[in-house]
């Protein structure tokens, strides 16, 4: 970030922390709580649908129906349509966050348990294991490299589409690119695009190391 | 519900060059014109890569990369950058995102084929570019088409929040009703948008239907 030109590099320390609200590490709070939330809500919520779509079979296809017509929808309008529900708040750009990572969520939440080998099932129930502990020691950590991967995909895009936010004036560090646009000023939108992926960068190696430490043994049969 | 019938029911909202007839028209032009340069770009591109086998890791990494990047901070860059004097300041950032979806799933299409079939193919006596065009192509058509449909549906968000930085399409009855503080046009605008959308959704499904093959998607049940 510092191989910038001095100009750049000058306007980012001094609008890093001014004290005032708006400042660049203000944004960059807003746009972690924006996009952090949606993404373990949207976890938390994705598990038990897929567990149910796995339990019952016929619950899958409607699911994953409306989940498909949900991610199709744009963000901007459906900011816009909950205005009028939630207010100009946070939340506004929340929700629907949540609801495009549940689409990509369940799916891999039900894919991942498919993955389970029915060998694998069996020797657990042959082993004595209640349908829980089942779940929760064998099932779930076999999925756990599909569900995480489904994770990267969600993390690393509701990081970069809380900015859209920015247009309701809710959007964390994408309100440097309408500060920009309204008073027009390269700096904010070049610091705006590369904290914002960075953000994804950093967040996609923490899930990625999560990955490696909850999966010990796909490293260890040598595949990645 | 007023804001509905105030914004459907206004008959100068269905006339003019602001009107919803226009814009209608106009988001699709750009949608479109994104999307199908896109193709252009990301479908040889694609295939080339899928049949070669070379270069793999590269489109994986840069799609990646690109899902990062916040549209409208791009949008908003190649504006300042390039000014506003013609469309194309707004059209090449929405075809630069509507390119990693189709080409990273063409390419997973592509190198996903069954490697026997693709011998199998070869073993016939089909040259490269016949095994590509009539056995890889077919099957990997599912794909490549989801790649397309998750590429139109990023389009059609796009050019509706590229209507920030001045472009035309459904986008504006929202930009400028929020700004004016007229939220029957606001209300309007985001209900013609997720129709669009879900219409542009379904004629992917339909296009899907028509074109994959039946033993492909396994509609037809082989003994």
């Amino acid at each position: 970030m510092g191989d910038g030109p001095p100009t750049l590099w000058e306007w980012f320390a001094r609008n890093w922390q001014t004290g005032r609200v708006g400042s660049i590490s203000d944004l960059l709070g807003d746009h972690l709580l924006m996009s952090l939330v949606p993404i373990v809500a949207g976890l938390v919520l994705a598990l038990p649908l897929g567990l149910a779509s796995v339990r019952w079979r016929w619950l899958y296809q409607p699911t994953s129906g409306v989940f498909n017509v949900i991610y199709a929808l744009p963000s901007l309008p459906v900011f816009m349509l909950l205005i009028s529900v939630t207010g100009l708040s946070p939340v506004t750009v929340i929700i629907p966050l949540t609801f495009y990572a549940m689409a990509v969520l369940i799916p891999a939440v039900v894919d991942g348990l498919g993955s389970v080998p029915d060998h694998v099932r069996q020797s657990a129930v042959a082993m004595g294991f209640t349908p829980l502990r089942r779940l929760v020691q064998v099932e779930l950590p076999i999925a756990a490299p599909v569900v995480l991967g489904g994770l990267r995909v969600v993390a690393v895009s509701s990081i970069s589409l809380v900015s859209v936010g920015a247009l309701i004036g809710q959007g964390g560090l994408g309100m440097l690119f309408t500060r920009a646009y309204q008073n027009p000023f390269l700096p904010p939108v070049i610091v705006g695009i590369v904290l914002i992926v960075l953000l994804a960068l950093v967040v996609d190696g923490l899930l990625v190391l999560c990955q490696r430490l909850l999966t010990p043994w796909v490293r260890a049969r040598g595949t990645s | 519900m007023t804001w509905l019938t105030d914004f459907f029911g206004d008959p100068a909202r269905w006339s003019g060059p602001d009107g919803i007839p226009v814009r209608m028209l106009e988001h699709l032009e750009f949608s479109v014109l994104a999307l199908v340069l896109a193709m252009l770009i990301a479908i040889p591109l694609g295939l080339l890569i899928g049949h070669t086998g070379r270069g793999g890791v590269v489109v994986v990494v840069s799609a990646n990369l690109a899902r990062a990047l916040p549209t409208l901070g791009i949008l908003v860059l190649f504006v300042l950058l390039l000014g506003t004097a013609s469309i194309w300041p707004v059209i090449i950032p929405l075809v630069l995102l509507a390119v990693p979806p189709i080409l990273v799933n063409t390419f997973e299409g592509i190198r996903g084929v069954d490697p026997e079939l693709r011998d199998a193919a070869y073993g016939m006596g089909l040259r490269g570019g016949q095994v590509l065009g009539r056995v890889l192509v077919p099957v990997a058509l599912p794909l490549i088409l989801l790649g397309l449909r998750l590429s139109a549906i990023q389009v059609v968000a796009t050019t509706t929040v590229a209507a920030y930085t001045g472009l035309g399409g459904l986008g504006r009855f929202m930009i400028d009703g929020f700004a004016t503080q007229d939220y029957s046009s606001v209300v309007g605008g985001s209900v013609l948008i997720v129709l669009f959308a879900l219409v542009v959704q379904l004629a992917f499904m339909l296009t899907q239907r028509v074109t994959v093959s039946p033993g492909v998607s396994q509609r037809l049940k082989i003994r």
